[in-house]
Formats: structure tokens, sequence, C-alpha cells
């Protein structure tokens, strides 16, 4: 629950219908900047629109599109949510 | 020659402009990464041909897999390009923009995906973003057509912008797109639509997996009713009533029997002909092609294109993640599997959209071993799946459970002992669409006819190879060489061998060879079972050639020879 205190937690851990602004992602420049050509970026707000059993891919929505990305690259991906958005 | 370039984000439609400027029919899907090769065509510009190339679709122009990297190379041979940018994504598409108009390459933009905005309640002021990118804007709608006389009109219009900016980050590009948007885009609140409700059903953990199973099951349901709808009230009756009488008075032409009535006719069964026993060039060689398998394509991909189409498969690549990691692949790697169930070449070809070197290898392996094409599939059901004959729907069944095992089995090993990375899936999901019905049948048409043109001169001429050698006694020579393996691993008769290599030319001809044998139904499910497995079509073999290079064709092929050597002797030992 750290991760809420400080209200910072990867994607993976947000709660389905959650929406947080990334502040970072813990990766690699090849990671990095494939999530940038998709507009998955500092300052943009992602909501968690599913995630799947086992381990399974993240849909996050950013803007009107939707993005699955791997439980592994789901957990690098960083936002902060705030607590008083639903 | 002019040469013009349609360049965009994957999935916005590239391929739906493309057949739409050039009069010529490609195929369109709704996933992103149809297109991984590229097509031409040609345009009439002022009076001059053209060239246009649909590139395949690209988020950046720095590549991250080999359907990108053929992109970005063809940047460099470009006149002119056409940037088509989805209307109703219009932040993510503009970054692309903003990338291409720092290359100086006249251009124009196609705003696609127009009549979209609408329902989606998305307004963009088409002339305020001309004004502010500097290059003419189009709005568009590919599949209808709307809008591209007007996109053909302005081409002469196509031009880099005054003052060019390039970007020293990305970070900056980013900034620079947030201010256009801002600009020229206002959003208003709407309902959520019932794809939208569809959409997260599908997209639900446990829901999905049951929907998925549903579809996969009606999927399979659906094609063979139209399959066997097709041949037992159109194929069969049509060969029964119009060739059979004008076969047999060849026949008679003929004086019943000898060499060329054996290679044009065959042999006779009881005096009359068996279409799927005499094996002669005009009955059974036009019999396979046309009465039992074309209608298993037909029915196989008219689904195929319902699904593209709608924009389920990216779900179904998310689904199946979590099980394609375990063999070295990630969930979109479903995409390519799920087309070479239709032909393994297009199934192949599309891997390029996989990023790493080793996904691409157990892909192309696992494809070209364990997934059957619908032309054997066909056959499979036809003659395995024929109860007459000793057969049923029982033993089918039998050779997909050993065909998935063998895929499952393959993919666990080969992601061990392979060396290279697995990337993680990043697939963006479309939005539902109902399928555009003239684009389903269009694709249908290519590629039914594509089917016709390349499979049935191929078919035929297997069979008249096949009876040729069986007149030269090749089969009994090189059945001798062969025949431990088959009759002593795998139990099956010496006559086998010669099926068995037929294969390699058209498999869903070996198989019509196999149904002539008289083999028990455990005999038909290991030859079937083989058959599949064993070497890849030639067609197939040449693409894996191209794909992999020869080190690693080979590498493959001794893969294949191992699990068809193993699968064989287990069923032969079990059944």
């Amino acid at each position: 629950m750290t991760e809420y205190q400080n209200e910072q937690l990867s994607v993976a851990q947000m709660r389905t219908g959650q929406t947080g602004i990334v502040v970072g992602v813990a990766g690699g420049p090849g990671l990095i900047r494939r999530l940038d050509a998709m507009g998955i970026r500092p300052g943009k707000p992602v909501t968690k629109i599913s995630s799947t059993l086992f381990h399974g891919p993240v849909t996050l929505g950013v803007n009107s599109f939707r993005v699955a990305v791997g439980f592994g690259m789901a957990r690098r991906i960083i936002v902060r949510v705030d607590k008083h958005l639903p | 020659m002019k040469r013009i370039l349609l360049v965009g984000n994957p999935n916005v439609g590239k391929s739906a402009l493309f057949s739409r400027l050039t009069g010529t029919h490609i195929i369109t899907s709704n996933y992103p990464g149809t297109t991984v090769g590229f097509t031409k065509g040609y345009l009439k510009l002022g009076g001059v041909q053209a060239e246009i190339v649909d590139v395949p679709g690209t988020y950046s122009l720095e590549p991250s897999s080999r359907a990108e990297e053929v992109a970005v190379n063809m940047l460099k041979e470009g006149d002119l390009i056409i940037n088509a940018v989805d209307a109703t994504n219009l932040e993510r598409n503009l970054n692309l923009t903003l990338q291409l108009l720092e290359r100086r390459v006249p251009m124009i933009v196609a705003l696609n995906m127009w009549d979209d905005t609408r329902h989606r309640g998305i307004d963009i002021d088409a002339t305020k973003l001309e004004a502010l990118l500097g290059v003419p804007v189009v709005p568009t709608v590919g599949v209808t057509g709307q809008g591209i006389r007007e996109l053909v009109g302005r081409l002469s219009g196509a031009k880099v912008p005054e003052n060019v900016r390039t970007y020293s980050s990305s970070d900056e590009r980013w900034a620079k797109v947030g201010d256009i948007v801002g600009q020229v885009q206002s959003l208003t609140h709407r309902h959520h639509t019932w794809y939208e409700r569809l959409e997260d059903a599908t997209s639900h953990s446990a829901g999905g997996i049951i929907i998925a199973l549903l579809v996969l099951f009606g999927t399979f349901w659906f094609v063979r009713f139209i399959g066997e709808g097709i041949i037992n009230y159109v194929g069969n009756p049509l060969f029964e009533l119009l060739w059979t009488p004008v076969l047999l008075k060849l026949s008679a032409l003929l004086g019943g029997g000898g060499f060329w009535h054996n290679i044009l006719v065959g042999q006779l069964i009881g005096g009359q002909i068996d279409y799927t026993q005499s094996f002669g060039f005009l009955s059974t060689g036009l019999y396979i092609p046309l009465a039992e398998v074309l209608p298993y394509v037909i029915a196989f991909y008219f689904v195929l294109g319902i699904l593209e189409d709608i924009g389920y498969l990216p779900r179904l690549a998310v689904l199946m993640d979590t099980v394609m990691h375990r063999l070295g692949l990630h969930g979109y790697a479903i995409i390519p599997t799920i087309l070479a169930f239709g032909c393994n070449v297009p199934g192949i070809l599309a891997t390029r959209v996989l990023e790493s070197r080793k996904q691409r290898f157990i892909a192309m392996t696992l494809i070209s071993i364990a997934v059957p094409c619908a032309a054997l599939q066909a056959m499979i059901i036809g003659v395995v799946g024929n109860a007459g004959a000793g057969g049923g729907i029982g033993y089918v069944a039998i050779v997909y459970v050993s065909l998935f095992t063998v895929w499952i089995v393959t993919g666990i090993i080969l992601n061990r002992t392979v060396r290279g990375f697995n990337p993680e899936l990043l697939i963006e999901i479309p939005p539902y669409r109902l399928p555009p019905w003239q684009i389903v049948g269009q694709k249908l048409w290519l590629r039914v006819s594509g089917f016709i043109r390349e499979a049935l001169p191929i078919i035929l001429g297997t069979v008249l190879v096949v009876n040729v050698l069986y007149f030269l006694g090749v089969f009994h020579a090189i059945g001798n060489f062969l025949s431990p393996v088959v009759t002593g691993l795998w139990g099956l008769p010496r006559d086998t061998i010669a099926a068995l290599l037929v294969g390699f030319l058209r498999k869903d001809a070996a198989m019509g060879m196999l149904g002539t044998l008289g083999l028990t139904a455990k005999q038909l499910v290991v030859s079937a079972t083989i058959l599949a497995m064993f070497f890849p079509c030639v067609a197939t073999f040449v693409m894996l050639a191209r794909e992999l290079g020869a080190r690693d064709l080979l590498k493959a092929t001794g893969i294949m020879l191992a699990a068809v050597l193993v699968m064989g002797s287990l069923q032969n030992l079990i059944l």
C-alpha cells in the first residue's frame, strides 16, 4: 500500500476503471520510444480498461483509443493517481 | 515515373484508400498490420501515370518490427507522400505527420475515417488544420470513397511547408501536436454505443474467454455448415449431372483403359467414375480443387473476413497472450496463425509484425509444422471424416488434437532452446465496427480467385505428375528406401509414401491420394497427421526460405522431421 501513500503506482497495480497521469516509464530507451509513439508518455492521462487473468495484458484507454500492453510492460508504466478521481 | 507513398499509423484505412485511389482491390481489415509487405498500384495524375505504394503502417519513423522497417526504408524513395490520418485519433496520428514533414517530401494529408468523427462527438476544423500544417488536408472515407475525388484533385498541390521545423526531442514534437489539436479539435459528450458495451464484455477477463470459445466453435461449425452445404448442394450435383456423362464418353472413346485413359480419366471403379478414387487428370484432378476444397476455402475466408473487419482479432491476441508467452511468442502471433489456417503463405508473411527474430522463427516453424491450411483441412474432413470408408468425425478430432499438441509442445521446447528475446505485447485495440459488406465481399472474391488461380493449375499438374511417376515406377523405388520408417515406425502401408511425397506439391491432392488406398481409420489418422506436419507445400517452403534464410530454414526443417517422427510413432503406438 506504500504506492498509494505517495500516490504512485504501476498501471498493473491500478484498479480497473481508474485513471492516472503517467509519470514515467521504468524501462530501456526502446520501450520508452515505442510507448511514446503510441502516445503513452509523461503527463498523459491513461485509464485502465481491463486486465487479463494470469498476469495477461492490461488494456489502457489513451485519448480516444485503446491499447493493450503486456503485463511486464504494464508494471513499468508508472502513474500518479489522484485519490479524488473515480 | 513519379512515386506516391501512402503512409500512416497502422489501421487508419490506408489499404481502403489505396483500393479507392487505384481501383485495384487489396485486402483490408480492422486490425493493425494487415499490410506487411507493400502493394503497388497505378494512378493517372494529370495525364501522367504515377506509381502509388501502400506502405505498411508505422507509429513512428524509428521502426520496432520488420513491417515498420519496410515502411521507413521506403520513405527514401518517394516523390510525394499521402499521409493517411485517422480523424478519430488526431493527436497520435499527427505525431507521425510532423515526423514526415521533417523529411521535406511534398505531402498531402487524407483526414480519413471522417464519417466516424461525428458520432464519436469529435469536431475537426480541416481548413484550420491545413493552415497550421502548411500542406493540403482533405477529409476522406476510404471505405465508401467519399472525398477521394477531391484528394486526387489536390495531389498536385502537395508541397513541403515553407517553414518546416525539426524538433530536437519527442517532447517538443508532442507539445506542438498538443498545440495543433487544441486549436482544431473540439469534443462533445456522447452516449455509449452498443459496440462499446460489447467491447467491455469481450475485453472482460472471464467473459472474454467464454466469448472466445464461442467464437472458435461458432467459426468451426459455421465453416463446416457452409462448406458441406456447397459440396452437397452445388459441387456434387454439378459434377455428377454434368461432368460424369462427358467423362464416360471420353472413357469409351479412349477404349476404357490404357496409358492416356489412366492419365485423363483415371481408373474406373466398377465401371463408373468415382471422383475420390479414380485419380485421373480430368476426374479427381478437377474434383478435388473445385468440389471438395473450394467450398471450404469460400466458407473459411467468408468467416475470417467478418472476424477481421469487426475488429475481434486484436482482442483474441490479448486473451491468448499468456498462453503464447509459454511458446516464446506474444498474443499478436495468433493473427498470423489464424491467417495460416486459410493458407500458410500469407500466415508466414504476416509474422513480420512480430518484433524479434526469435519470435518470427518460432511462429513460422509452428505454422509450417502444426497449422493445416483450409485446403488440407477440407480434404481431411472429406477423407478421414468419411464414415462410409470407415472414418468419422471423431477421427478428424484426433488429428486436430494431435496437431494442437504438437503446436504446444514444440512451442514450449523452442521457447526454452531458441536464443533471443520475446518482447511484450503492445497492440492497439481498434473499436468494433460493423463489417462493411461490400468490402467483405471484395476481400472474399480476392482470396477465392487467388486460390483458384494459384492452386488449381498446381493441383492439376500434381495429379498429372503423380500418374506419370506411377507409370514409370519411380514411387516404387523411393518406397523401398523409406519403407522402414513408414511401415516400421508409423504402421502405414508402403503405398502411402507416394502420397506423403506428393504432399510437397499440394497437400490437398496428397490427402486425396491417401483416400484411394483403402486405409484403416487408424492409418488414416496417422497418415493425415503426418501429411499435415511433414514438409510444407512448395509455396510455403519458398516463403519460409525467403523469410528465414538458409540456416534457419535448415533448423526449422530438422525440427519438423523430429516432430513428425515422434508424433507418427506415438499415434501408431497409442491408437
